[in-house]
C-alpha cells in the first residue's frame, strides 16, 4: 500500500483531471516545459500518460489532443462529485476545469491535487510536508468516478442479461440468444470449479457468488481492453473489496473442522500445534490478500506493458518502429484477452477452494 | 528506481519464471503420461502457477 501512495504522490498529472462543461471542448495553453529537449520530453510525456491512465478520474475523458494553435483540447464528460464535509455537497466535476481551477461550493473551496480532492482557500493553496504529501484537509469523498460508473454499468448489464436468461429457461429448457454463449461457461463453473472444490453437498450455496465474481471480473477485464480507458480491476481498492467478500464468506461459513485445523491441528504432535496455530491464523488473512494482489498486479502489469509498447511508436517515429510496436501490441492484446479470462477463472477457482476448505467434513479416527 | 531495486526485481522475475516453468514442464510430462487426466492436471497446474505468481507480484511490489 505504501508503494501505491508513493506512486500516486510521484505522479505528476500533466493531463490532470480533464473536465469540460457539458461534454464540450475546453482549452488551456501547453506548459512551458515543452520547449526543452523533445526526445526526453516525449518519454516523460508517455510515462505520465501511462500513470494517468492507471488512475481513476473524476470525469470521463475520451481523448485529448493539441491543436495547431498549441491549445490542449479535451473531449470528455463530467461526472458528479459527492463530498461529505459539513453536510452533503454534490456538484459536477466540470467545476474543477482539468483539475487546475478551484471549485467553489457553498462558500467552501476544493481542489484536485494528485487525483484526490482537498479542501483549500480561494487561491487553491496546497500545503505539503517534507515528503511532499499534501497536509490540507480532505473531505469524505463518495464521488461517482469513472471506475464507479463502470462498476455500476457492469452490474446493471449482468442483472439484465442474467435475469433475462433465467426467465427464458422457464418455458424452454434450451438456451436462447446470448444464453448459448453463457450456458457452457456457467456449467463449467458449476461442474469444474464448484463441485470438485466445494463438494456435491454444499456447492449450491456458493454458486451465486462464484458466478457473479467470475462474470464481473471477466467482463470488466474485457472492457479494460477496449479503447475506453476502463481500468477498474487495476484499482487496488476494487480488488480489495472483492477479496474481502471472499474472506468474509470463508470465515462465516467455516465449520468446526475448519477452525480446528486453524487453531489446533489434529494428528500433529503438540509442540508443532503451537507453532502451526499462528501460521495458520495468518494464512487465513494471506489467502484473500494474495487474491487481491494477484488480480491487481496482473491487470496493472498488462496495461503498463501494453501502453509502453504503444508508446514506442511515438519514440521511434519511423516505419520499422511503428510496425514493430503495432505487431507487438496486437500479440499482447491477444495475450491480455487470455489473461482477462484466466484471472477471472483463478479468482473464482481459489475462492471456491477456500470455501471448500471451510465446509469440508473430515472423518477423523 | 535505484540499481539494487532493479536487480532485486530481476531476481524475483527469474525465480518466479523458473518456478512456473517447472510447473508447466511437469504438467506436460504428466499429461503425456496420462492424457485422460489432463483436465485435473491443468487445474492443479493453474492453481500452483497462480500461487507462485502471487508471491512474485507481492515481492515485486515490495521491491
Amino acid at each position: 500500500m505504501y508503494k501505491i501512495n508513493l506512486l500516486k504522490t510521484l505522479t505528476f498529472l500533466f493531463f490532470a483531471i480533464t473536465i469540460s462543461v457539458g461534454a464540450t471542448n475546453n482549452t488551456d495553453q501547453t506548459s512551458s516545459a515543452e520547449q526543452e529537449s523533445p526526445v526526453k520530453n516525449l518519454k516523460i510525456e508517455i510515462k505520465e500518460y501511462i500513470n494517468h491512465h492507471l488512475l481513476d478520474s473524476y470525469d470521463f475523458t475520451f481523448f485529448s489532443y493539441t491543436n495547431d494553435a498549441g491549445e490542449h483540447k479535451y473531449v470528455s464528460a463530467p461526472l458528479p462529485v459527492i463530498l461529505i464535509d459539513n453536510g452533503l455537497k454534490i456538484f459536477s466535476s466540470s467545476k474543477f476545469h482539468h483539475g487546475e481551477s478551484v471549485a467553489e461550493v457553498d462558500g467552501d473551496y476544493y481542489v484536485v491535487y494528485h487525483n484526490k480532492i482537498y479542501k483549500t482557500d480561494a487561491l487553491g493553496t496546497i500545503e505539503s510536508d517534507e515528503a511532499h504529501h499534501a497536509t490540507n484537509e480532505k473531505p469524505m469523498d463518495f464521488s461517482i468516478t469513472k471506475n464507479v460508473v463502470f462498476i455500476i454499468f457492469v452490474g446493471l448489464f449482468m442483472l439484465l442479461i442474467f435475469s433475462r436468461m433465467a426467465n427464458s429457461y422457464k418455458n424452454n429448457p434450451m438456451p436462447k440468444g446470448i444464453g448459448r454463449l453463457f450456458e457452457p461457461l456457467i456449467l463449467f463453473i458449476r461442474n469444474d470449479i464448484a463441485i470438485p472444490n466445494i463438494g456435491e453437498k454444499h456447492y449450491r450455496k456458493y454458486m451465486s457468488y462464484l458466478l457473479t465474481v467470475f462474470f464481473f471480473i471477466w467482463i470488466i477485464n474485457l472492457l479494460g481492453l477496449t479503447p475506453l480507458g476502463v481500468n477498474v480491476t487495476n484499482n487496488i481498492a476494487v480488488t480489495l473489496a472483492l477479496a474481502l467478500v471472499t474472506y468474509f464468506i470463508t470465515t462465516f461459513s467455516g465449520n468446526k473442522n475448519y477452525w480446528k485445523h486453524v487453531f489446533w491441528m489434529p494428528d500433529v504432535p503438540w509442540p508443532m500445534k503451537i507453532i502451526l496455530a499462528p501460521i495458520e491464523l495468518l494464512g487465513t488473512f494471506i489467502k484473500p490478500f494474495s487474491l487481491m494482489i494477484r488480480l491487481y498486479a496482473n491487470i496493472t502489469a498488462g496495461h503498463i506493458v501494453m501502453m509502453s509498447i504503444i508508446g514506442l511508436m511515438f519514440v521511434f517515429k519511423n516505419w520499422i518502429g511503428s510496425s514493430l510496436s503495432f505487431g507487438l501490441a496486437l500479440a499482447l492484446a491477444l495475450l491480455e484477452l487470455l489473461v482477462a479470462a484466466l484471472q477471472a477463472y483463478i479468482f473464482t477457482m481459489l475462492s471456491a477452494l477456500y470455501f471448500g476448505s471451510a465446509v469440508e467434513e473430515h472423518d477423523h479416527h | 528506481m535505484e540499481i539494487p531495486t532493479i536487480v532485486g526485481a530481476g531476481l524475483i522475475v527469474i525465480g518466479a519464471g523458473l518456478g512456473i516453468g517447472r510447473i508447466g514442464g511437469s504438467a506436460m510430462d504428466a499429461i503425456a503420461r496420462q492424457p485422460e487426466a489432463s483436465g485435473k492436471i491443468q487445474t492443479a497446474m493453474l492453481i500452483a502457477a497462480a500461487l507462485i505468481e502471487g508471491i512474485g507480484f507481492a515481492a515485486l511490489f515490495a521491491a
